[in-house]
């Protein structure tokens, strides 16, 4: 039996997992609930490790893989499998996630102690964990599909996981609704594709998809698009993710960081065949909706106070440029990104919640500062996680940034200017983040009651809640426990990730033809589809220091503000608003789309409500005039049938005669 | 030699019986009586039937009216059963009290 037999195992773990929770969950209790969650995910990426393995030792031509487990839906044309697709991308996909996705499971573990609802936390990332598998592992689109509404629903789920506030309940709804219109671009690409081609299984549609009409092809492309637009975090729907950043904060690395929101670029770079069959307008929109997200994103995060939410914006930002370079035809580049991004970013996002957790709940990267002295590993590891995504080398996003830039260059000079201009703000917004919570004076003071047992036991920290949220905007935080160190299970996570994101732009380096492994192991997926760039070595390096420096001149920019304090930081209202596209959309809607709203509600109670409506009271009033005939008595209907028959007989005899 | 009956005359009692029940179905209240109106009705008509059945050397005909006596046992047992039913209740009832039916 082959190894590769078991890989139904990988997305299997989870949903075990998840069912166990759901029946036992609570009486398991803290912590066995979160350790059984994490070992699920562990196991699946134990079989995914050995899958992987099994596929490195093929042959390159042969490393595609299909398990079908049983008919769907078989209904007359259509025929869809439960079925799953092992290849080299699909495994990488699977490796990240099942990887990153239990060190941010045992992080959980920590992080969510003491919570009520514990063990409803981990049901609901092990189903996450199952959907995301089955989204990257499924062998057609339905499945893909089945996927990607199981992570929306468990976004939602998880956004709202404190649901008694208001406010955490309404941004998992608008999460929701939001991805709904991405949904809806699937959907339509989903009947495209079976109307075209007769079916939805991705290896039938890829090899078909030379046979394609333009249109079609643009047309399911679009669509697929739109889906990935929505699901990804792109503009113009990106405005759920900042919101996402209600949820607890391992959901925000995991789902909103890490995984879920790069399905739109793995589902883009699956139908790579299809891009090439479409029009030519298509990918240079894709390159500059990614490049203008990553723009406009970069900018807003310059201007956040959260610390969640500088992250988050900076997250929508990353994701533009996945799309930058698949819009440039460097799928690789965009998997590349993709991985090093769900390293970096992930371990930020879990450094951000170790100081929440460390600063009692406190988000307002204002009332922190100089907390390296309370949390050295916190601090370290989230200093690695800032040069990597600022872009310095050798860290993880220098390398993977460069290529997509590099591509861009080739493609665009304008694409590559918005991409290095992207790059600057990056390093000067991730700066300023470090600097403002680690470094500098301490802006918010500890109060000297409970000395001796307050150092960072975990058992105290949910009482300070309610007054460290409770302080006003202006008013200096007091805490009544010095910040803490958080618990190993939150720190060891924090220490994996940290390795990757240092060493793993070892993934791809771009030095000779032998050091591009992720190229290597892509080529069966990508084929000729991976743009071919003609640049001068000269021209390469040339990029690469103008991006090193670039970098360096914005981690200086903010030293001397927010550090030195040479210059007064520059934070316009318009760029902490987000450009105000939130509250146009709000605008918007409360005022001219209202009136859309109210005339197609009108549109609905006049004419919809109206025809079933009249047709009811047509058939009533008939009968109204009908009931007179109906006397009740029999001699009368006797009369009718002797009169009906005296009729016919005079029919059947005038035939007759004449 | 006794003349022999020509077949129309048959017809033309059949179709005098069949009148009678028919008007006596429409003028009558009693519903005992109008069922027996009905009974004359069914009667005309297995006459006529017989009658064509002779005319036409077709046994056809006569078959039917086997089968019209069996339908029509049945269907005095119900009607009877109903009717009888009814006045038991009411024993002045006339058909015209019987209008749950009206619209």
């Amino acid at each position: 039996m082959e190894i590769l037999d078991l890989v139904w195992l990988i997305p299997a773990l989870p949903l075990a997992g998840f069912l166990t929770l759901m029946v036992i969950g609570r009486r398991l209790g803290e912590p066995l609930a979160g350790l059984l969650a994490t070992a699920m995910v562990g196991g699946s990426f134990v079989v995914t490790v050995a899958a992987y393995l099994s596929l490195l030792g093929k042959a390159e031509e042969e490393r595609q893989f299909t398990q079908v487990l049983f008919d769907w839906i078989p209904a007359g044309g259509l025929s869809v499998d439960v079925g799953f697709l092992v290849d080299p991308l699909s495994i990488t996909m699977c490796l990240f996630i099942t990887g990153v996705g239990a060190l941010i499971h045992l992080y959980s573990v920590g992080y969510m102690h003491g919570d009520p609802n514990y063990s409803k936390f981990f049901v609901y990332l092990n189903l996450f964990a199952f959907s995301m598998l089955m989204l990257v592992l499924g062998n057609n689109l339905l499945i893909t599909f089945l996927g990607w509404e199981g992570v929306g629903a468990c976004s939602y789920l998880l956004i709202s996981f404190w649901f008694t506030d208001p406010e955490k309940a309404s941004a998992g709804k608008k999460a929701f609704v939001t991805n709904r219109i991405g949904d809806w671009g699937f959907m339509v690409a989903i009947f495209a594709s079976f109307a075209a081609l007769g079916s939805v299984t991705y290896t039938e549609i890829l090899s078909g998809a030379g046979g394609l009409a333009e249109t079609t092809a643009t047309l399911i492309a679009a669509t697929l698009f739109v889906g990935a637009i929505g699901k990804s975090a792109q503009f113009p729907l990106f405005v759920w993710l900042p919101d996402a950043m209600a949820g607890p904060t391992p959901v925000s690395a995991l789902i909103h960081a890490a995984t879920m929101v790069t399905s739109g670029v793995y589902l883009l770079t699956r139908i790579n065949p299809i891009i090439a069959e479409a029009a030519g307008w298509l990918a240079p929109t894709i390159a500059w909706v990614g490049a203008f997200t990553a723009f406009v994103a970069a900018t807003i995060a310059i201007s956040q106070r959260d610390i969640k939410r500088v992250l988050a914006y900076s997250t929508v930002s990353q994701l533009g440029y996945m799309f930058l370079a698949i819009g440039t035809g460097a799928y690789v580049a965009a998997v590349f990104h993709m991985i090093t991004h769900a390293f970096f970013k992930a371990l930020l996002f879990l450094g951000s919640g170790s100081v929440i957790h460390g600063m009692h709940a406190e988000q307002d990267m204002m009332r922190m500062g100089n907390l390296r002295k309370f949390m050295p590993i916190t601090a370290a590891t989230f200093i690695v996680g800032w040069l990597a995504i600022a872009g310095v080398p050798p860290f993880a996003g220098f390398w993977s940034k460069d290529e997509i830039l590099l591509y861009a260059f080739a493609e665009n000079p304008a694409l590559w200017l918005v991409g290095l201009v992207t790059a600057l703000l990056t390093a000067f917004y991730m700066s300023r983040q470090v600097f403002l919570v680690f470094f500098g004076e301490e802006r918010f003071e500890v109060e000297h009651a409970a000395a001796g047992d307050g150092d960072g036991t975990a058992d105290t920290e949910d009482i300070d809640e309610a007054d460290a949220a409770g302080a006003g905007d202006d008013e200096v935080l007091v805490l009544h426990d010095p910040p803490h160190e958080s618990p190993p299970t939150m720190t060891l996570p924090l220490v994996a990730l940290a390795g990757l994101a240092i060493i793993g732009g070892g993934l791809n380096l771009p030095f000779t033809g032998g050091t591009k492994f992720l190229e290597h192991w892509l080529h069966p997926v990508l084929g000729e589809n991976e743009a071919h760039i003609d640049v001068a070595t000269g021209t390469k390096v040339g990029l690469a220091v103008v991006a090193i420096v670039v970098a360096a001149v914005a981690i200086a920019a903010a030293y001397a503000i927010y550090l030195r304090k040479q210059r007064e930081p520059v934070e316009p209202e318009i760029l902490a608003e987000g450009w105000y596209y939130d509250r146009s959309i709000s605008a918007f809607m409360g005022g001219p789309g209202r009136m859309g709203f109210d005339a197609v509600a009108t549109f609905d109670r006049v004419v919809i409500d109206g025809a079933v409506n009249g047709v009811a009271s047509l058939v009533r009033r008939t009968g109204e005039g009908l009931r007179g005939s109906q006397t009740g008595f029999v001699r009368s209907y006797a009369l009718l049938i002797a009169g009906g028959a005296v009729v016919l007989l005079a029919y059947f005899l005038a035939q007759v005669t004449f | 030699m006794v003349a022999a009956v020509e077949p129309a005359w048959y017809l033309i009692l059949a179709a005098m019986i069949f009148a009678i029940g028919a008007v006596g179905l429409l003028v009558r209240r009693n519903p005992l009586v109008m069922f027996m109106c009905v009974e004359l009705m069914l009667n005309a008509v297995t006459l006529t039937f017989v009658t064509f059945s002779r005319m036409l050397d077709d046994i056809g005909g006569q078959a039917v009216v086997v089968f019209v006596l069996v339908v029509a046992a049945a269907e005095v047992v119900v009607g009877l059963g109903i009717i009888v039913a009814i006045l038991r209740k009411r024993p002045s009832a006339t058909a015209d009290d019987l209008a749950l039916l009206k619209g």
